[in-house]
């Protein structure tokens, strides 16, 4: 037992070295302390697992720092990773923190997204980020290229076929070693133009500080965890929680592709059973996903009780979702105990909150109508509807959180206001993006655009500010997909909204897009529609569940001529309830 | 060809999947690869077709190589009967 908390207390102090830590340092010592230990076992439908071991993680990688170094890329400068789920990925993104070159990874061309959507995806990306580097296959290299135009700040485009020959590491010569605790190792973006457009950049600092906070937070534990994950890594929850913090914490990560997983979602419960996985993080839609569409015969022999937690993150939870889930899977094993909630941003590096892991997340009811009209979380009246709120815990030790009014004062306990946040693990800046830097961070405080209170010391987040629709935990922005509707023939210029509409079955979201067609005949529209609906999903691949198309005048418009999205929100809903 | 199998697939996607139960679905039109369905409903249509037909359909053939439109569909469905 001893000897086990000596361990545990030995990784912090690893962890936690301020001024001189760096993220190099780290994979260096795990090289040269635990080479054999497993870090990642990746898995591939229809493939044995494949183990990765420490010595095989930092072998790969300074392949890939090889690489940089022989085309000349300077550290600091901002490498593109556009692979899928695999080796490749994993070892040039290593590669790049070894050779202290800022690697930042893009969701691959999948075959819902139309190619020319990609490709303008990429263009904007490029011109903001100035990446001088973009890392692909040899198969995607000429979609990559047609994506680059004259002048822009690509220099190379390394492919995955003409990387160096494995050699043991020169830590002397690699130049991430040469990186100070302050410079910025990681950029994050979300998804389409307007998230492409904002790279959210952390130091060396910000995440281990997080790594620490956080990994005290949930009691990482290397001698016992086992992390499941089928997260992309593209993506703060998948990245973060489920790679950077495994890798560098030193607890084996089970990695399997999103892609496989939403076509077998029992996966990720056979490897919960098969390698003894404690910790999983999943956004609220997988929730519902998996107990709705795993079948029983896929669950044979399956035992989930060494589950400790899974973590609900990235989008509102919703804790009908977990009733769904442990009602399902108690069978199996699984702890009631596991479910558990987190608040989180990539401007955090990743958690802000996080539930007690050794109880179940508060859930607090309130009066329905005093919280709608007043933004205050009261008790629930008797007779009168309530609605029930799930807690996100408490804050980490090294973050702070506040709730204010519009001026930026605190609000008391129970009163719903925008959810600001400040700790030692925050973003540097949005990349290249001065104005976006300044407009979120207020005295040093960041502001979230989400709305929530606080009650008994946790956090309950209630909405948003920001117009933005969570789709199955990915971010999307509702002027991208109003942009894009627009371009459809008929529909009038200007005229559409996009919002997003909460679908209890699903546990997630549902995109709504209305627009205004030049046409009243309701064929005409009818055909508008469905033009709507193939054009929006090819270039943004988000799938839409309702499109309306109406006459002129139905959107409104604020007095300044903006679309007012949640005034058309609530039309649209009172136009469903009279149907 | 195959009305029996075609007709309840597609009255499936047009009410439950796409939520525009007067849509209609024909035999050739492409799902998958054009985006029609997307993954997380593919999932929903395998099960629907499991439950309705009584037969299996493999994770790994949920993509648009195995089937993209009914007709493919109800080939693979006949195929297993």
């Amino acid at each position: 037992m001893i000897d086990h908390e000596l361990l545990v207390h030995r990784l912090w102090s690893i962890v936690h070295r301020p001024l001189m830590t760096t993220l190099p340092n780290l994979l260096q010592r795990s090289y040269q302390e635990i080479p054999d230990k497993t870090s990642i076992i990746l898995q591939h439908a229809g493939q044995p697992d494949k183990p990765i071991t420490y010595r095989d993680l930092i072998h790969g990688a300074n392949r890939f720092a090889l690489t940089y170094a022989r085309e000349g890329i300077k550290p600091g400068e901002v490498v593109i990773l556009i692979l899928q789920h695999g080796e490749d990925l994993i070892y040039s993104f290593w590669g790049a923190i070894l050779h202290g070159a800022i690697p930042s990874i893009m969701p691959f061309l999948t075959e819902k997204l139309a190619p020319e959507k990609y490709r303008a995806d990429l263009a904007s990306l490029i011109s903001i980020t100035k990446p001088t580097t973009i890392v692909t296959y040899p198969e995607f290299e000429a979609e990559v290229r047609s994506a680059l135009v004259e002048g822009n700040s690509v220099r190379h485009v390394i492919l995955t076929s003409t990387v160096e020959a494995e050699a043991e590491p020169n830590f002397e010569s690699l130049q991430g070693f040469k990186s100070s605790p302050e410079d910025i190792v990681v950029l994050q973006h979300s998804s389409g133009t307007t998230g492409l457009q904002k790279g959210v950049a952390l130091s060396h600092r910000a995440v281990l500080n997080q790594l620490e906070s956080y990994g005290k937070t949930i009691h990482i534990d290397p001698e016992k965890d086992v992390i499941v994950s089928w997260l992309p890594l593209y993506h703060d929850m998948g990245f973060i929680a489920c790679f950077l913090l495994p890798v560098l914490l030193r607890i084996p990560l089970v990695n399997m592709s999103p892609f496989d997983w939403v076509r077998a979602p029992y996966k990720l419960h056979q490897a919960i059973s098969q390698y003894k996985g404690t910790l999983t993080w999943l956004p609220n839609f997988a929730y519902n996903f998996c107990a709705h569409k795993i079948r029983e015969r896929n669950l044979e022999g399956v035992n989930l009780s060494s589950w400790r937690a899974i973590i609900n993150c990235s989008e509102p939870v919703h804790v009908e979702s977990h009733d769904l889930f442990f009602e399902k899977f108690s069978a199996y094993g699984l702890k009631k105990s596991a479910l558990q909630t987190c608040y989180a941003m990539a401007e955090n590096v990743f958690a802000v909150t996080q539930s007690p892991l050794d109880g179940t997340p508060a859930v607090d009811e309130i009066d329905r109508e005093t919280f709608m009209t007043q933004r205050l979380a009261t008790p629930p009246i008797a007779g009168q509807p309530s609605m029930k709120m799930t807690s996100s815990g408490h804050p980490l030790p090294n973050t702070k959180i506040r709730v204010v009014d519009e001026s930026f004062n605190d609000l008391p306990n129970r009163s719903v206001g925008e959810i600001a946040v400040q700790s030692d693990c925050m973003l540097t800046e949005y990349f290249n993006r001065p104005d976006a830097t300044e407009a979120a961070i207020k005295n040093g405080w960041y502001l979230t655009g989400d709305y929530g209170y606080i009650a008994n010391g946790e956090l309950y987040v209630s909405g948003r500010k920001k117009d933005l629709i969570i789709v199955g935990g990915k971010n999307v922005y509702p002027q991208d997909l109003e942009s894009l509707a627009c371009e459809v023939l008929g529909v009038h210029k200007g005229r559409t909204v996009a919002f997003g509409m909460y679908d209890e079955e699903e546990g997630t979201e549902e995109v709504v897009i209305i627009a205004e067609a030049e046409s009243t005949s309701p064929s005409e529209q009818e055909a508008i529609a469905d033009a709507i609906r193939k054009h929006v999903t090819k270039s943004s691949a988000i799938a839409l569940r309702h499109v309306k198309v109406v006459d002129d005048k139905w959107i409104i418009k604020t007095s300044s001529g903006k679309t007012a999205r949640s005034a058309n929100k609530e039309k649209f809903l009172k136009e469903l309830e009279i149907n | 060809m195959t009305p029996e199998i075609i007709y309840p697939i597609a009255k499936f996607i047009a009410e439950k999947i796409l939520k525009q139960p007067s849509k209609i679905i024909t035999a050739d039109e492409a799902l998958i690869s054009s985006g029609l369905i997307d993954s997380f409903s593919l999932m929903d249509l395998a099960l629907f077709i499991e439950d309705t037909f009584s037969v299996r359909i493999e994770d790994t053939e949920l993509n648009a190589e195995t089937f993209d439109n009914l007709n493919q569909l109800a080939s693979l469905i006949q195929s297993r009967k």
